[in-house]
């Protein structure tokens, strides 16, 4: 179990500098949302299932879209 | 010179705010409210879910508060993004045949477990914010997937100002007959029945149904602009 947590905990970190680094913002947001999905899985495995629920539609799903939608707006590549 | 020095300051402020964090005991009971909704939550409220009675019951108060800001929230955007007409859409080209079957195929699934999840939000994990952001995604996909198709704004609009309007009205049906406003004062029947714990799934479904729309029509704003 502290296995499968840590890994996990590890490549939220990975996407958390991922995000922030990527020049290509759609990879950024996919990556964004990557922190979000695992923060939802540790949520559940922490016995919150309802935060877990709302971390997952919310921040991996709308979040992510709400982010893309304004990306069409304005420019993908960050200089 | 000035980097040295900030970092000094950095330094001095981490050891001060982790000398205070030290302080805090972590992972004990540092108030006997937790421990007294964990024991008597299920006897007073008739709600199984623990959440759901202290978001709905305890702190309904503060729920109204959240969905006032997200209701804020949802008029500023559209405030800011809606323009003349909607007429003027930019005509984009359909989107391909697996994501528009796929998008048919999986909406009527999400729209059934978003409304699942809210209306077992005393029963289950998950409630009127959690359904309501289900709901909502099932309507992105929609928009991905069959761009022609639109939600009405109306029915959108007055979804929400019934969802609202309802949770306010049994907040003050509590104030007429029990003196305080959100007073459960309907019959808490049996726990882990469908139609148990009062006014909580009443008012669950109405949180559901306005952040839904909510949601939806912020995607909907956003998209329409774009």
């Amino acid at each position: 179990m502290i296995f499968v947590v840590s890994f996990l905990v590890v490549l939220m970190l990975v996407g958390a500098v991922a995000a922030s680094i990527f020049r290509d913002l759609i990879s950024a947001i996919i990556a964004a949302a990557l922190v979000s999905l695992i923060a939802s899985i540790l949520f559940y495995f922490l016995q919150a299932p309802d935060v877990a629920m709302a971390e997952a539609a919310i921040g991996a799903a709308l979040t992510a879209a709400i982010f893309i939608i304004a990306i069409r707006r304005t420019k993908r590549y960050e200089e | 010179m000035r980097r040295i020095v900030s970092l000094l300051l950095l330094i001095i402020v981490a050891f001060g705010i982790s000398l205070s964090l030290a302080k805090i005991p972590f992972g004990v009971p540092k108030t006997k409210v937790g421990r007294h909704y964990i024991d008597e939550g299920i006897e007073e409220t008739g709600a199984a879910n623990i959440v759901t009675s202290v978001v709905v019951n305890y702190r309904g108060f503060d729920t109204l508060g959240e969905i006032t800001v997200l209701f804020i929230a949802a008029i500023g955007l559209g405030a800011v993004l809606t323009s003349s007409g909607r007429e003027k859409m930019r005509k984009t080209e359909p989107a391909s045949l697996v994501l528009y079957t796929g998008c048919r195929l999986l909406f009527p699934l999400i729209l059934i477990f978003g409304i699942y999840i809210f209306i077992h939000g005393h029963l289950t994990p998950g409630g009127g914010f959690q359904g309501g952001a289900i709901i909502a995604s099932g309507f992105l996909l929609i928009y991905l997937g069959c761009r022609e198709r639109r939600i009405s704004r109306i029915a959108s609009n007055l979804t929400e100002s019934l969802g609202g309007l309802i949770f306010v009205v049994i907040g003050l049906l509590g104030l007429v007959f029990g003196g305080y406003f959100l007073l459960n004062f309907l019959p808490k029947g049996t726990t882990n029945a469908l139609f148990s714990a009062g006014i909580i799934p009443i008012i669950y479904i109405a949180i559901g149904f306005k952040v839904g729309s909510e949601l939806a029509g912020i995607i909907d704003n956003l998209i329409e602009e774009s």
